[in-house]
């Protein structure tokens, strides 16, 4: 098994090549904040919070191709949403290796709603939230990652799976 | 995505992050960290893969019952293919990351931002 991919050497690299000589800078903590788990996850209410940019078919069952989106605010979606309707819009992923066709693959609701039918958490929060991400750090850490926390604190959310693509 | 799970914890809420750039997510510092070694796209496990994608959610939630520490990372041991040019083609001149119709809007959506921050909307 190789070593993993270092994304923030080989993405430098790549958009200097590019022509972009300005490198994107990471996020970077050397100290991070925890939450010890307040109660046994059977009984936690369990939320998903995406960068997937999780989005709900029209009735007619078509995809939003306007990308409109994608500059924005947080968003939410019913976490009951049947997963036939739901799809990414998220053209930043490794489109020669995979797909994004699987839902649960990075928004894993059947596995949720399956883990919660055995028990093995508690319940799901009503809604799940969508987070753009890739124009500004600040803005994500000053409005977008508050508005997360109080939509999270609304909906008596315990716990959160956080799923980038 | 990191730095929404470093206010969740901070404000009371544990979190797990599932992801498949590992040094991206340890960079930013998050409290607890299921690692996939799968190209950018299916950090719950392989699609169409439920078996698999229980066994990556089950660390996920293994780490939040047993971790008593931030920047605690797991790696699953599920393993993409025997082949791994993936990883020495994401990213290069050689396999462009974005194409066509997504690198447009990729530029679109860059452009969108620089006009959202200059009429002070962001």
């Amino acid at each position: 098994m190789s070593e993993h991919v270092r994304y923030i050497d080989r993405t430098r690299d790549y958009y200097l090549s590019q022509g972009y000589d300005k490198p994107y800078e990471w996020a970077h903590h050397t100290d991070a904040p925890f939450a010890p788990l307040p109660k046994p996850l059977a009984e936690c209410r369990v939320a998903i919070v995406s960068t997937s940019d999780i989005a709900i078919k029209s009735p007619d069952g078509s995809r939003d191709r306007s990308h409109e989106f994608g500059v924005g605010n947080v968003y939410s979606l019913p976490s009951d949403t049947p997963l036939d309707l739901l799809y990414s819009r998220q053209e930043h992923f490794d489109q020669h290796a995979t797909t994004l066709e699987d839902v649960n693959s990075y928004y894993p609701v059947a596995r949720l709603q399956e883990l919660v039918s055995r028990g093995r958490i508690g319940s799901l929060a009503p809604r799940f939230h969508g987070v753009y991400t890739g124009y500004s750090k600040r803005k994500t850490a000053e409005a977008d990652a508050p508005e997360v926390l109080r939509r999270c604190i609304e909906d008596d959310v315990d716990v959160a799976l956080m799923t980038p693509v | 995505m990191s730095l929404v799970a470093r206010h969740l914890e901070a404000n009371g809420i544990p979190t797990v992050t599932f992801g498949t750039a590992k040094d991206i997510v340890e960079h930013c510092g998050v409290s607890r960290f299921v690692f996939t070694d799968f190209p950018l796209g299916n950090a719950c496990g392989r699609s169409f893969d439920s078996v698999q994608q229980h066994e990556v959610i089950e660390l996920g939630l293994r780490l939040l019952e047993t971790a008593c520490a931030p920047r605690t990372t797991v790696q699953t041991p599920a393993v993409w293919s025997d082949d791994d040019s993936w990883k020495q083609l994401i990213f290069t001149e050689e396999q462009p990351f974005l194409s066509g119709e997504a690198l447009e809007n990729w530029l679109a959506a860059k452009q969108r931002y620089r006009d959202k921050k200059s009429k002070g909307e962001l």
